[in-house]
C-alpha cells in the first residue's frame, strides 16, 4: 500500500487532535494501517499543537521536512510555518480566519499578509484551498467545529483512502453527542467547498 | 467503564502509546501503581489513576517520584504486581532508592518506567536514562512503537518475577505520545492482597547484608544477560553485509529508510529491545558476518559503546559507527530523512534529499511562545512581586512549573532554574552568595515535591531571601493531577487527607509569613513589601485556583471585560501583563471576551480606569 504522509498543525484549542484521532478512528474502521504522532508541549498555554499522521505500510509515525502529502492548517499564520514540510506536489488546506499570536499585540511581530501568505503557499505547492472555515463552522451551528470542517474539505481532495461515509461514522460514535449534529454539518460544508474549490 | 477496561479479546483499537502502556499493564495484573506526573509519561498515570476507580488496581499520585518508587517497591517486595511511572529527570530523585532496591530486589514483577524525551519538548534536559540500568545493573526494555509497548510490558512483569529484580522500562516521547493500532488481549486477574514475609537479613541494608545482596545482583544480572540472548525483543532482520543496530523509535526510522533506498540486500538489522545487559552472543555473531556497523540510537552512544567493546573482544577491526559529525548526534530527536541521509551515505547509495520549499522569500513570522493563560493567577503574583521590588536589584530563583513561563517578558521574572524544587536551596546559596534581594516562586505541588527539605534548611542556617508559593490548587502543568495540598472533594473523591501549606510553613520555622489573593493588586504588594523587607527567610503563599481547573470545575466567576473610551492608549495592560485575551484592533487595545476569565487585575493596572465589565 502507498503511503500517504498528512500534517494538521493548529494553536492549542482549535481542536485539531480531535480531528485527528477522528481521522485515525475511520482509518481504523477502514482498515488502513495508520501511525500518528503529536507534538502538544503546553498546547493549553497558547501553544503550536502538531499531529502527523501516516497512512499505510511505512513504520515511521514522524514527518521529514519536505515529505508531506497533505498540510492541513488551522490557522493560517501556522500553515505558512509548516510549509517547510510540503514540496511541489504537496496539497495544502488551511483556513483563513487569523488568529494572531500574542506576540503580534504587544509589538514583537507583524501578522502576515493573507494575500501574500496565499500566493507564497500556491508557489510552493501543488495546490492551496483556502477556507473561512470558522464562518462554516458558525453555520453549522458550532463555532469551534473548524476542525470538522477542515476534515471534511481534506477528505474531499481524495488524497486519503477514506471515504467520507467512515468519517461520519465516527463522528457519530465519537464525538460528544451534543455536537454531533453541527460536527456531520461542518464536515459537509467543509467537503462541499473543497468541492467548490475544485471546479 | 474506562476504554482501556474493555474484555474484547482481540479488539482492535487505536489507543495512544501511553494507554497502551496503561492497557498492557492492566493486562499483565497490575495491583499497585504510584506516580508523580510528568510529561511525556502523564497519561499512563491518567488513565490508571481513573481506572483504579472501576477495578481492583490501587493507584496513587506520591508527593515525588522517590515516594512513588518507594510505595511500588514495598508492594513488590509483599509479591505484587507493581509499577512507578515518571518522566526521566524524575528517576533521578528516585534513583536513591532505585540503586539499593536492585540489592533488595522484588518478589512480585515490579516495573519502573521511565519516559524520557529527546529535543527536550516539555523538560529541562535530555538525559539518557538507559545508564541507569547500567549504573544499577537492572535490565532495560525499550519499546520500538505503540503496539510493542502493550506486550512489552506484559513482558516486562514476567521477567521481573524472573530474575526478582525490578525492570526499567523505558519510553521517549516518540513512543508515549504516537498513537497506532493495538490488538487487546486479556486481562490478568489483580491479586491486591499481599504479604510480607520478614526475612531482616535479605531486606535490612546494613553493610553485612548488602556485602551478600551485591553478590546476588550479579547473579541475577548474569541471568539477566542469557535471558536478553533469547528475547524476543533482540532480532535479527536480513543478512546482507552492512550491519544496524538500533533501538526504540530509531527502529522505524531503519526499517522504513531501508525499503525506501532499496537496499535490502546490502543491510542486516540488529533492533534492540532488551537493551541492558546487551546480548553478548547475538552481537558477536551478528557483527560476523558485518563488513561494517552503523548504530542508530538517539542520545548518548549507548549502544555503540557496547557494540565497540563487544568487537574488541572478538578481535574485530570493523568500521563501527554511530555519533560523529558525519553520522549522528548526540543532540535531538532524529528523523525518517535524517535516518535515510546518514545510511545512504554509509552505503555510498544514490540518494534524493526531500525537496523542502525555498523559505527565503516567506517573511518572518511571528513567534507563538506559550504563555500563562488569560486570568493566570502567576501573571497576577509576577506583577505583584516586581511592583514590591521596585527599585531594588534582585535574583530571581525559579521552579517547574506553569511559573517558569515567567521567563518570558512582560514579566521576565526568572533568573535561574535546574531542578523540581531548586528555587529553595539555590535561594540559600544566592543570598550567602551575593547582597542582592532574592525573591524566589515555587508551585504547590513541587513545594511538597521537593520544596520543604530546601525551606526547613533555610530556617535552619537563617538564609535571607522571600519564598512565593504559588498555590494554585493543582498540579497545573501537567494536566491537573491532584497533589497533598489538594481538595479531592472538588473532585467527587473521598477518603483522602489535606496537607495546608501554611501549616507546613509555620511549623518548620518560619516567622515571617503572608497569605495574599493575588487578584487583590494593591493589598498585596502593600503585603508584599513587607515580607521583601523582613531579614530572613520570608514566604508569601499567593492563594488563587488555576482557571483552566476552576473552569474545569465549573467554579469560573462569571463577570468579563471590555477596554471603554476613556481608554487613552497608555497600554500599560499589555507592556506590563501581557495576558494573551488582550489584542490591538487598528491601533487599540481591546479584551477578546472570549478568552477574559474576569480576573480584574487589568481593571487595577489602567491609570485611566478604562476597563470596564461588560453588562450581561
Amino acid at each position: 500500500m502507498n503511503t500517504t504522509r498528512v500534517i494538521l498543525v493548529a494553536v492549542g484549542g482549535q481542536g485539531n487532535l480531535l480531528a485527528s484521532s477522528v481521522l485515525g478512528e475511520a482509518a481504523l474502521l477502514s482498515q488502513i494501517p495508520v501511525r500518528m504522532s503529536e507534538i502538544h508541549g503546553m498546547a493549553q498555554r497558547g501553544g503550536v499543537v502538531e499531529s502527523a499522521m501516516v497512512f499505510g505500510d511505512a513504520k515511521s509515525p514522524v514527518i521529514s521536512d519536505g515529505e508531506a502529502d497533505v498540510l492541513v492548517g488551522f490557522e493560517p499564520s501556522e500553515t505558512l510555518r509548516a510549509l517547510k514540510k510540503c514540496n511541489n506536489q504537496t496539497v495544502v488546506i488551511t483556513n483563513l480566519e487569523p488568529l494572531p499570536p500574542f506576540t503580534v499585540a504587544i509589538g514583537k511581530g507583524v501578522y502576515p499578509d493573507l494575500n501574500e501568505l496565499q500566493n507564497l503557499i500556491r508557489a510552493k505547492t501543488a495546490r492551496l484551498i483556502s477556507i473561512d472555515a470558522v464562518r462554516l463552522a458558525r453555520e453549522a451551528g458550532n463555532e469551534l467545529a473548524v476542525n470538522m470542517v477542515l476534515l471534511g474539505a481534506l477528505i474531499q481532495t481524495e488524497k486519503l483512502p477514506v471515504k467520507a461515509e467512515t468519517v461520519k461514522e465516527v463522528i457519530r460514535t465519537k464525538t460528544k453527542q451534543a455536537f454531533v449534529e453541527s460536527n456531520i454539518k461542518a464536515f459537509e460544508l467543509g467537503f462541499s467547498a473543497a468541492q467548490q474549490k475544485n471546479k | 467503564m474506562h476504554k482501556l477496561l474493555s474484555d474484547q479479546r482481540d479488539k482492535k483499537m487505536l489507543l495512544l502509546g501511553n494507554e497502551a502502556i496503561a492497557r498492557g499493564a492492566i493486562e499483565a495484573g497490575l495491583a499497585i501503581g504510584a506516580t508523580y506526573p510528568g510529561t511525556p509519561s502523564s497519561e499512563i498515570s491518567a488513565a490508571l489513576f481513573e481506572i483504579s476507580h472501576q477495578s481492583d488496581l490501587y493507584f496513587e499520585y506520591s508527593t515525588n517520584e522517590k515516594v512513588a518508587l518507594e510505595v511500588a517497591a514495598a508492594a513488590a517486595n509483599c509479591g505484587l504486581r507493581s509499577m512507578a511511572i515518571m518522566k526521566h529527570v524524575g528517576l533521578n530523585v528516585a534513583a536513591d532508592a532505585l540503586m539499593t532496591l536492585a540489592y533488595v530486589g522484588v518478589k512480585g514483577g515490579m516495573v519502573i518506567l521511565s519516559a524520557d524525551d529527546p529535543f527536550m519538548f516539555s523538560s529541562q534536559n535530555e538525559q539518557d536514562n538507559r545508564y541507569y540500568g547500567k549504573l544499577s545493573g537492572l535490565p532495560v526494555l525499550e519499546p520500538s512503537s505503540v503496539d510493542e509497548a502493550k506486550e512489552m510490558i506484559k513482558y516486562a512483569f514476567e521477567l521481573s518475577e524472573k530474575l526478582q529484580e525490578p525492570v526499567l522500562f523505558r519510553t521517549t516521547t516518540r513512543i508515549n505520545h504516537s498513537s497506532g493500532i493495538v490488538t487487546l488481549g486479556d486481562i490478568a486477574p489483580v491479586n491486591s492482597s499481599g504479604d510480607f514475609v520478614k526475612d531482616p537479613f535479605s531486606y535490612v541494608t546494613v553493610p553485612a547484608v548488602s556485602r551478600n545482596l551485591h553478590v546476588k545482583l550479579l547473579k541475577h544480572w548474569d541471568e539477566a544477560k542469557s535471558i536478553s540472548e533469547n528475547s524476543p525483543y533482540n532480532l535479527i532482520e536480513g543478512d546482507g553485509p552492512c550491519g544496524i543496530v538500533c533501538n526504540g523509535i530509531s527502529y522505524n526510522y531503519v526499517s522504513d529508510a531501508v525499503k525506501d533506498l532499496g537496499c535490502e540486500e546490502k543491510v542486516k538489522i540488529l533492533k534492540i529491545g532488551f537493551s541492558n545487559p546487551m546480548p553478548e552472543s547475538t552481537v558477536k555473531n551478528f557483527l560476523k558476518g558485518c563488513e561494517k556497523v552503523l548504530v542508530v540510537e538517539e542520545g548518548e552512544p549507548y549502544m555503540e559503546e557496547t557494540v565497540k567493546a563487544f568487537a574488541q573482544e572478538e578481535g574485530s577491526t570493523i568500521p563501527i559507527k554511530g555519533k560523529s559529525p558525519s553520522h549522528f548526534s548526540r543532540l535531538y530527536e532524529y528523523s525518517p530523512a535524517l535516518v535515510r541521509k546518514v545510511i545512504a551515505e554509509y552505503l555510498d547509495l544514490a540518494y534524493q534529499p526531500p525537496a523542502i520549499p525555498d523559505m527565503s522569500d516567506v517573511p518572518e513570522i511571528p513567534q507563538r511562545p506559550p504563555n500563562l493563560c488569560a486570568g493566570c493567577s502567576h501573571r497576577a503574583t509576577f506583577y505583584i512581586a516586581k511592583q514590591a521590588a521596585a527599585g531594588m536589584e534582585t535574583i530571581i530563583p525559579t521552579d517547574i512549573g506553569c511559573y517558569t513561563l515567567g521567563l518570558l517578558p512582560p514579566m521576565s521574572m526568572a533568573d535561574f532554574v535546574i531542578c523540581m524544587g531548586s528555587s529553595v536551596t539555590t535561594s540559600c546559596g544566592f543570598s550567602k552568595a551575593t547582597n542582592k534581594k532574592v525573591i524566589s516562586f515555587i508551585g504547590d505541588s513541587t513545594f511538597f515535591h521537593s520544596g520543604i527539605p530546601g525551606l526547613i534548611n533555610a530556617v535552619f542556617n537563617n538564609h535571607n531571601f522571600t519564598l512565593f508559593i504559588l498555590d494554585n490548587g493543582t498540579t497545573a502543568m501537567t494536566g491537573h493531577q491532584p497533589n497533598p495540598g489538594v481538595d479531592m472533594t472538588l473532585l467527587n473523591q473521598t477518603g483522602f487527607g489535606r496537607v495546608d501549606i501554611e501549616d507546613v510553613v509555620r511549623a518548620v520555622g518560619v516567622k515571617e509569613v503572608t497569605v495574599i489573593q493575588p487578584f487583590k493588586l494593591k493589598k498585596s504588594i502593600e503585603a508584599v513589601k513587607k515580607a521583601f523587607e523582613f531579614k530572613g527567610v520570608s514566604v508569601v503563599i499567593s492563594r488563587e485556583m488555576c482557571t483552566l481547573y476552576a473552569k474545569s470545575l465549573k467554579l469560573q466567576k462569571g463577570k468579563r471585560y471590555r477596554v471603554s473610551d476613556k481608554c487613552k492608549n497608555h497600554r500599560d495592560c499589555i507592556n506590563q501583563l501581557g495576558c494573551p485575551a488582550f489584542f490591538l484592533n487598528e491601533g487599540r487595545v481591546q479584551i477578546n471576551p472570549a478568552q477574559c476569565t474576569g480576573c480584574a487585575v487589568c481593571v487595577q493596572v489602567c491609570p485611566e480606569n478604562a476597563i470596564l465589565p461588560i453588562k450581561e
